[in-house]
């Protein structure tokens, strides 16, 4: 918003009682034209003889003036919405690659606009920007005016009272200059709180006026806010430079080291170091879920896990959804869980060729989990691959077809169909562990024809197809998924939001009102000691406490004087 | 019969009770705009010469506000005189004649609604062993019974009616949706919901939005109301292309007898200025839901913000309602432009109540449907 800086004497002009125009601030600068209140994007443009200089004013001016915030703020929240309109590249790389071979012409197009990164494009980060240069250019100017209204005179009272929203007049013992006295301290109040700011002039011929204002935390409060919503920005941006996150996976009775190799995934900002990396390792030592018997939805999952950092002996710790465990600064989250089979292979001299726990991701409610078991290192012959379900808890629907029907491991049933060939591991191309590529591997089949499928169940062990050795079953782990994050911003994040949200809620609730008095010696004449009270009230915006806070104002006035005649007008 | 099932039940009568209530104040609307419809063309005539006359007195009084320097308060000059083409803005605002039977049946059955609905979501939370507050039928039930709170407490003084229909309106349907379409059995939740921030963050924002319904029926209602104080109505002016319609539709002129009831509701300023305060008051809860929520998802997610499509949705809707904050202190936005914000605000808000919940899918997938 711009201000017209030379003025510093408030003065009523522009000052529009009660009202949708809400101008109390314009207040403080009378505005040429009439175009005083916050929102004027300071006049017209003077367009010819304006100089580059003069240029870069304008637009500056324009910038931040309260239409073009309107503009930005409406044109964020449009800009927003595509995101979730189109898949984004951040939250589902599937669903975009999925989306790009559906709509092969416009796909393309809508990628190169940035419609599938919304939220980190150049249109969208423009827009909020943007935003932002004007909210410290709208900002700014204004803390300056805030400040010297704080430190100067409350508004002269105004020179005629009748259209103010609230009004009231009195007539009490004492003369101007005494009731003046008494008014100050009635409107002041105590020391410790001081209700109203309260400024005695003298008008000449006898008459005094009060002006006294009260709510200035209201526009701090407004300044606060915006002013919160910068650091905000501010944190947040940092945050992402420093902040890192892994996904790694433990199987029950492993231990896991928090380097960047030993997670599955990793993402880090640029500022970010290895160093960072709090040296610590994590062992889970159980898992305990349990699920509605009914309806078979989750209801609690608890990983037992035992940290261990450098030279210090292991504590034990508990993480669970929605309560993360703090770990050297970083925090480790429960996002999920399942089954890890543990199976070995054995070639046909009983060689062992494989043996580990495998995690299977879990597809349902019922855990019915898929999962995929490499076996590269064989001794001779081609490599294998086993991919297939494990249901926890299984239920034969049909001859050689099963269902899980419960998630709890009470029988379980591991079912797979055999591949045989090159893995092909070895092409130096990173591989999805969970799925098994098909192209240089043929798969197993019987005499018939048919593929071959294994039933196992924990402590089996059955013939693998063509001679290839044999498969053991031979324990159910569990495995947990867990994020590990680190944002040193955070508690600034947190702090800014606060302190944005204080501000906010003292600009919108705390009343901003200023009241007038001007004493009058009474009709007798000045000698008579009688003097003749009128009263103004004036609020910031609509206030439904306006005519009572002057009524207040009044009683504690008349204080002794309750018999004297008054009497109080107000809508 | 489980405490679930008589939770139900009361639900039923609670939006029974709403239903009487809606008719009831749709009937107290009808007859108020019989009765003065009938008095709007005796007294027209005479306003408009009354006006002509006041307009000329007005332009001397404004020049007598001149000397002080002040600047005339808007309402001054409107008292005094309305400006050119405002015909109806001599008519003095009336109040409610005495509450008529069927104003007094729309308040009773809307208080009764209120009680049935407050007891219900009681003993739904009672049968499902936490805060009821975890799906949509759930979301659905508190935030009509908010929403039916502040238009009691609205109209605690006075009633009108045009609020009642609109809030009302919209309670009945969102409680038959959720009877009907959304309802799940009342149950335990999900780890991911086992949080106190269940209480805070979404109470928080089905508070805001039941408030946010309230005010945005009175900005409707002040966005009609400014249309008959101004004279403004797009069915005055002919249509380009399509004046027969209009011509068909000319007897609903927001200036016309159809509309005459407008006088017995609070002045355009008063209900922005009630709309303001309960859209400030929305508008911070739903500040506090967007906080709160970060705080949540840092806790749950492992990350305060992710664009979500819910969370999104209810950016969107803070950014609206920061742009109607806005808008009401910039020139020649305040006022009717500026309650367009807060339709599209409410907007917003329904649809990340019900699109995001319903065909959307993210993180929030908790409607239970
Ligand atoms: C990130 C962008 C912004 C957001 C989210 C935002 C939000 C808000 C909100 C919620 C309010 C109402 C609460 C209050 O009165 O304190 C407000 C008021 C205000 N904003 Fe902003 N704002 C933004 C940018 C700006 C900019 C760029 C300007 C200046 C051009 C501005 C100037 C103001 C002013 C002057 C008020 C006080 C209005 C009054 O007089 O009551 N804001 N803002």
């Amino acid at each position: 918003m711009t201000r017209d800086p030379q003025t510093t004497e408030p003065s009523p002009r522009g000052y529009t009682p009660e009202g949708l125009e809400d101008a109390f601030s314009a207040g403080q600068q009378p505005p040429a034209g009439g175009s005083g209140t916050p929102g004027s994007a300071g006049g017209a443009p003077q367009l010819p003889s304006l100089g580059v200089v003069g240029w870069l004013r304008w637009a500056w001016r324009q910038l931040t003036s309260m239409r073009v915030a309107l503009l930005l703020l409406m044109l964020l929240a449009v800009a927003a919405v595509p995101g979730t309109v189109f898949p984004q590249r951040a939250q589902d790389p599937d669903k975009v690659a999925t989306y790009l071979s559906d709509h092969p012409d416009l796909g393309p197009l809508l990628d190169r606009l940035g419609f599938f990164g919304v939220y980190s494009s150049v249109w969208f980060s423009a827009i909020y920007l943007l935003l932002f240069v004007s909210l410290v250019g709208c900002i700014l100017p204004r803390s300056r005016t805030h400040l010297r209204a704080m430190r100067g005179r409350p508004p002269r009272a105004p020179r005629r009272f009748d259209r103010f929203p609230a009004q009231a007049s009195a007539e009490l013992d004492g003369t101007p200059e005494e009731v003046a006295e008494r008014a100050a301290a009635a409107l002041g109040g105590p020391r410790w709180w001081r209700r109203f700011r309260v400024d005695v002039r003298d008008e000449g011929g006898g008459v005094r006026s009060v002006a006294a204002e009260r709510g200035y935390l209201r526009e701090t409060g407004n300044l606060v806010f915006h002013l919160a919503l910068v650091g905000l920005l501010v944190s947040v941006a940092t945050g992402q430079l420093l902040h890192y996150r892994g996904q790694a996976i433990i199987v029950e009775g492993r231990a896991f080291a928090n380097t960047q190799s030993d997670y599955d995934t990793f993402e880090a900002g640029s500022g970010f170091s290895a160093s960072s990396l709090e040296p610590f390792s994590m062992r889970l030592d159980s898992f305990d879920s349990s699920f509605d018997p009914d309806t078979l939805q989750s209801r609690d999952f608890t990983a037992h896990v035992t940290i261990t950092e450098p030279g210090s002996e292991g504590v034990q710790e508990r993480i669970k959804v929605n309560h993360p465990l703090d770990v050297a600064g970083a925090k480790v989250y429960l996002q999920g869980n399942g089954y890890a089979p543990q199976v070995t292979v054995r070639d046909p001299e009983g060689t062992v060729t494989y043996s580990g726990a495998v995690p299977f991701l879990p597809q349902d409610t019922v855990y019915t989990s898929q999962g995929v078991i490499k076996v590269p290192d064989v001794t001779s012959g081609p490599q294998i691959g086993l991919q297939g379900v494990l249901l926890p808890t299984a239920q034969q629907v049909a001859d050689g077809i099963y269902r899980s029907v419960d998630p709890q491991p009470t029988d379980p049933l591991l079912a797979l169909a055999v591949w045989t060939g090159d893995l092909g591991l070895d092409d130096g191309i990173p591989q999805n562990v969970y799925q098994l590529d098909e192209t240089g591997l043929t798969q197993a089949v019987d005499d018939d024809g048919l593929p071959v499928t294994l039933y196992l169940r924990p402590g089996e062990t059955v013939d693998l197809p063509d001679g290839l050795g044999t498969l053991t079953f031979d324990a159910l782990p569990r495995f947990v998924a867990l994020d590990l994050r680190h944002d040193p911003s955070l508690a600034w994040v947190l702090t800014f939001a606060l302190l944005a949200f204080a501000g906010l809620a003292t600009s919108l609730f705390v009343p901003r009102r200023r009241v007038w008095l001007r004493l009058r010696p009474g009709d007798e004449g000045p000698g008579s000691g009688r003097t003749v009270v009128t009263a103004a009230a004036l609020a910031r915006g609509d206030d439904v406490g306006l005519q009572a806070e002057l009524d207040r104002a009044m009683d504690r006035l008349r204080g002794a004087d309750v018999d004297g005649p008054t009497g109080r007008t107000g809508r | 019969m489980a405490i679930g099932d008589i939770s139900t039940l009361l639900v039923w009568g609670a939006a029974t009770a709403f239903t009487i209530a809606l008719i009831a104040y749709t009937s107290a609307l009808a007859r108020l705009a019989e009765a003065s419809s009938a008095e709007h063309r005796a007294e027209r005539a005479a306003k408009v010469a009354a006006a002509k006359q006041a307009r000329a007195a007005a332009r001397e009084t404004v020049g007598a506000g001149g000397p002080s320097g002040l600047v005339v308060p808007a309402d001054a000059v409107d008292d005094a005189a309305p400006r050119s083409g405002r015909i109806d803005d001599a008519e003095p605002e009336r109040p409610m004649t005495a509450p008529s039977a069927t104003t007094g049946i729309a308040r009773t059955t809307t208080y009764l609604g209120i009680l049935l609905l407050g007891v219900g979501i009681v003993l739904r939370g009672v049968a499902a062993g936490r805060w009821p507050t975890a799906n949509m039928y759930e979301f659905t039930l508190v935030g009509t019974f908010v929403a039916a709170v502040v238009l009691a407490v609205v109209q605690r003084k006075r009633v009108v009616p045009f609020l009642g229909v609109v809030v009302m309106g919209i309670g009945v349907l969102a409680l038959a949706l959720g009877l009907l379409v959304f309802y799940v059995q009342a149950d335990a939740v999900q780890p991911a919901l086992q949080s106190y921030w269940l209480i805070i963050h979404v109470g928080v924002a089905i508070a805001a939005t039941g408030i946010f319904t309230v005010a945005f029926a009175t900005s409707v209602l002040q966005v009609l109301q400014d249309g008959r104080e101004t004279g403004r109505s797009h069915l005055d002016h002919p249509w380009r292309s399509a004046d027969g319609l209009r011509r068909s539709l000319a007897r609903w002129r927001v200036t016309g007898p159809a509309w005459s009831w407008l006088r017995t509701v609070p002045s355009a300023r008063r209900l922005e200025a009630l709309s303001f305060r309960l859209n400030a008051i929305g508008f911070v809860l739903w500040t506090f839901t967007l906080i709160g929520g970060a705080i949540w998802a840092e806790h749950a997610w492992g990350r305060y913000w992710g664009w979500d499509p819910k969370e999104v949705g209810t950016f969107v809707a803070w950014v609206v309602y920061a742009a109607y904050l806005h808008a009401r202190t910039t020139r020649g936005w305040a006022g009717r432009k500026a309650a367009y914000f807060v339709y599209v605000g409410y907007a917003v808000v329904l649809a990340n109540f019900t699109v995001v919940n319903l065909f959307v899918t993210g993180k929030h997938s908790y409607s239970g449907i």
